[in-house]
């Protein structure tokens, strides 16, 4: 399974850089949100996969007495799952804010200062 | 003597407060500062004349072996009475010259900061500290230069002599580097005694060649030269004080101190004497075709320098001795007539040779002075001008090998300059005052003054030598020479043959000032090769150099996202590819994977397939509907492998990714494809290797043993130190609380950004 989940972490790696390769900027954000997967699932990986037993000890112990996921790629996940949230939300903003002064979605087209354009 | 030293610093500091009292009547005040430091240093004459060394060591840095430790002795004696005295003179001389003018305050504070920094440079004794203090006074050079920062020739050539000197400034570095791994030490006065171990080390060779980089472009030895001509655009005051007196000197400090260390090799002797030999008939000859009396001196100064480099080169008691003499006589009458033509310009305002003649009727008193000065340059009976060149045949005479070339060299030049000095010095004042020039009249003491004490001092140590011979140069050259003593100065040493060369020099100097007219035509002339020099050859230097970092820097920084990530990523590829490589093959242990079931591979398939779909499907809603399949097909993943917050957060983001997107959709323009062809499928290969080395990586990984210390002391300590069972949720907010903290400020942050590009209202140019 791991080697399945290895090639589709590449697979979201290479989508994603190509989408940020492209000059939309629409395709640049979804670029972006694809390549934000492919690292979560990558440091996913990093931590070993483990089915049916989340990180949360049983009501009546102190310590784990079975097997457990690692909870240290989760608690980095959780982070990066939020503030690309943040980022995401704010790029989109940002397009729309841009597309509505500069009338494109062009890349290329923000390379002069917007007094010219 | 820290404070002392330090006063110029002081006066450039205390600028800001006073400005408005300098830019007054009370300009003159700021003389006091050198006048102080003078008197100050003159009291050690005493000691310095029986040959005591003083030294004080202030604690800088003492881990780095960098101590601001000053040494006083003959030599540095004589720089410092140099520096501070002709300081005064100049400091004096600025306040008329430069009065009411709008920057004066700035002036003086950069003419501060370079005295001080001037002083440190001959007084220090640790190289590091000297490299500093040389590094400012190349810095205060560039501004004075500068100072009419209006005209642009003026920025052209303040940057120049910045770029010359302060690049020669860190072969100086470089040196006292090298020299500091070789006796580990950095201090001068303890390398005096390592000579021998310095000389043989391996690494000589580069110590001679960087400290003569140094040396040369701080002293314009060719083919370094060509910026102190232009540092001539800085006011007279400056080019009097740093470009001829005192700092273009330090270079020839720097060699004069090191001679002791590092001489009396033939890597050292033969190549001071062959650059100095070159420098001196190049800029002597350059001389004659000039018009502007600055340039004139400027060539002259850098002949003068050219004799210095040779003399020290020639490395013998008696060159070493005429070396310091000359250094003094040098100062005095080139400071005199630099003064004199800050006069003549002052008056008549211009300097061009051609128009000036006949300025005795009205200036009478400046024409003798300007006589005499030209009479030192000249070296003619009773000047100290004449013990100089008495001392410096002397040493040519007394060589061992090519003698007679040597002499040869040093006759043809001590014939240009007394050409040069008489041109400067008295021919704008004979002759008949052309109707052009405007009615001429005494300008103020302050101007005049000042050259009359110096060409003065000049006269008296011209009958009285050994007053300067017995308390500064013997001290001073016995160190140099490593003991040798015994030379007393004198004016008059009968009809020998030195007489008899000295006085040839004179008359054939004398000769050429009569025959000799300056004229535009010359200057033209010389003009035609004006592309061979090495002012040019740099020119060119230069601007290939512009034009290849243009273009280097394009490759890499030319506007383009898209340009930048495919560097990066390139970058990536090859940096891990590399190393990934090193061992390409994969052990993993197939049996410690986790089992495949059908559930699983459906979800991959899935995704997997809304991936390429959200790649190439031309429609931007289809794109984020596929997207957001792919981040429910996350939020299943998470939950098959025991992360259910992972799937909890997952879920909620992404639902809300998608809604904003479709919500800021329908005000965005068609979804179209901008890229060319050929670069989609370059693009494509890029990122399918990128993608490829990702999974590689990961394959990697997952063949290797897992670590799980850390993992292990939150699971142990979970509930113990932190009362939660969620181990993940612990972590999140106790363990790594503020990190979260953190996080929460990143998020509000862009939430008020998002808010405040909804609400923005554009004003209405912005709008059309």
């Amino acid at each position: 399974m791991e080697i399945l989940l290895a090639i589709m972490t590449g697979v979201l790696y290479a989508a994603g850089t190509y989408m940020i390769l492209r000059r939309s900027i629409v395709k640049l954000i979804i670029g972006i949100i694809l390549f934000g997967n492919g690292v979560n699932l990558l440091i996913f990986l990093l931590g070993r996969i483990t089915k049916g037993n989340p990180p949360i000890i049983a009501p009546e112990l102190k310590h784990f007495a079975d097997i457990y996921a690692d909870p240290i790629p989760q608690a980095l996940i959780l982070t990066s799952i939020v503030i690309s949230f943040g980022l995401q939300a704010f790029a989109i903003i940002l397009v729309k804010r841009a597309y509505k002064v500069l009338k494109t979605d062009d890349l290329d087209m923000l390379n002069t200062l917007d007094e010219d354009s | 003597m820290l404070l002392i030293v330090c006063l110029g610093f002081l006066l450039s500091l205390a600028m800001l407060f006073i400005s408005k009292i300098i830019k007054g009547k009370w300009a003159w005040l700021t003389t006091l500062i050198p006048l102080s430091t003078f008197l100050y240093f003159c009291s050690f004459l005493d000691d310095i004349a029986n040959n005591q060394v003083i030294k004080i060591t202030y604690n800088w840095i003492p881990t780095f072996k960098v101590d601001l430790s000053f040494m006083l002795d003959g030599l540095s004696l004589l720089f410092v009475l140099m520096i501070s005295g002709i300081g005064t003179l100049v400091f004096w001389y600025t306040s008329s010259y430069l009065k009411g003018h709008e920057y004066l305050d700035r002036f003086y504070s950069y003419l501060g900061i370079f005295m001080s920094a001037m002083l440190g440079l001959v007084l220090s004794d640790n190289l590091i500290t000297m490299f500093i203090f040389w590094e400012l006074t190349s810095i205060s050079s560039f501004f004075l230069i500068g100072f009419n920062n209006e005209s642009e020739s003026c920025r052209k050539s303040a940057l120049l002599a910045l770029g010359i000197t302060g690049v020669g400034g860190l072969f100086l570095l470089a040196a006292a580097v090298i020299l500091g791994q070789v006796t580990s030490t950095y201090t001068i006065s303890e390398m005096l005694t390592m000579s021998n171990e310095i000389v043989m080390s391996s690494s000589y060779v580069f110590i001679v060649i960087l400290v003569f980089l140094a040396a040369f472009t701080k002293s314009a030895q060719f083919p370094f030269h060509f910026w102190l001509p232009g540092a001539m655009q800085a006011p007279t005051p400056v080019s009097t004080y740093l470009h001829s007196a005192t700092m273009v000197k330090a270079g020839i400090y720097l060699i004069l101190r090191f001679s002791p260390i590092l001489g009396e090799t033939p890597l050292w002797n033969t190549t001071l004497i062959t650059i100095g030999a070159i420098t001196m008939l190049y800029s002597a000859i350059h001389m004659l075709f000039r018009t502007d009396l600055k340039a004139i001196l400027a060539y002259s100064t850098i002949c003068a320098l050219g004799i210095l480099t040779f003399l020290t080169g020639l490395g013998s008691y008696e060159a070493l001795v005429a070396a310091m003499v000359f250094i003094v006589v040098h100062a005095l009458y080139k400071a005199s007539l630099f003064l004199i033509t800050g006069i003549i310009d002052h008056e008549t305002g211009t300097r061009d040779i051609t128009k000036l003649s006949g300025l005795k009727n009205g200036l009478m008193p400046i024409a003798v002075v300007g006589f005499i000065a030209a009479l030192i340059s000249g070296g003619v009976i009773p000047t100290l001008g004449f013990v100089g060149k008495d001392l410096i045949y002397e040493s040519t005479l007394h060589f061992k090998n090519n003698t007679w070339l040597l002499t040869g060299i040093a006759i043809t030049t001590n014939v240009l300059l007394f050409y040069g000095g008489f041109l400067v010095g008295v021919k704008p004042f004979l002759g008949k005052k052309p109707e052009a020039l405007p009615h001429l009249h005494m300008p103020s003491i302050r101007l005049w003054l000042p050259p009359m004490l110096m060409v003065s001092l000049g006269l008296i140590l011209g009958f009285m030598p050994f007053l300067l011979g017995d308390s500064l140069i013997m001290p001073g050259a016995e160190i140099l020479s490593r003991g040798e003593s015994g030379l007393h100065l004198k004016l008059w040493h009968g009809f020998n043959n030195i007489f008899w060369l000295s006085t040839l020099t004179i008359v054939l100097g004398f000769i050429l000032y009569l025959i000799l007219k300056p004229s535009d035509r010359l200057k033209t002339s010389a003009d035609k090769f004006e592309f061979l020099s090495p002012k040019s050859i740099s020119g060119y230097v230069v601007t290939i150099f512009k034009i290849t970092s243009k273009y280097w820097t394009m490759l890499f920084q030319n506007g383009y996202l898209r340009h930048y990530v495919a560097t990066y990523v390139t970058f990536i590829i090859v940096l891990v590819g590399y190393l990934l490589l090193q061992d390409p093959v994969l052990r993993i242990d197939y049996n410690s994977l986790a089992d495949l079931t059908v559930y699983e591979i459906v979800i991959i398939m899935i995704m997997l397939l809304s991936t390429l779909f959200t790649v190439f499907t031309p429609s931007r809603l289809a794109a984020v509907a596929a997207m957001g399949i792919i981040g429910f097909a996350f939020c299943l993943l998470y939950l098959f492998y025991s992360a259910p917050d992972l799937a909890m957060t997952q879920f909620s983001v992404d639902t809300l990714t998608v809604i904003l997107f479709v919500l800021v959709l329908y005000r965005l323009p068609k979804y179209l494809k901008f890229s060319k062809n050929y670069l989609r499928v370059e693009h494509g290969i890029l990122s399918a290797i990128f993608g490829g080395m990702i999974t590689f990586l990961i394959l990697k990984v997952i063949s290797e043993p897992k670590n799980s210390e850390v993992s292990n002391f939150y699971a142990e300590n979970s509930y113990v130190l932190a009362k939660g069972k969620n181990v993940v949720n612990v972590i999140l907010v106790d363990f790594r609380g503020s990190d979260t903290l953190i996080e929460i400020t990143v998020l509000i942050v862009a939430a008020i950004g998002v808010f405040g590009l909804l609400k923005l209202r554009l004003k209405a140019r912005d709008k059309k």
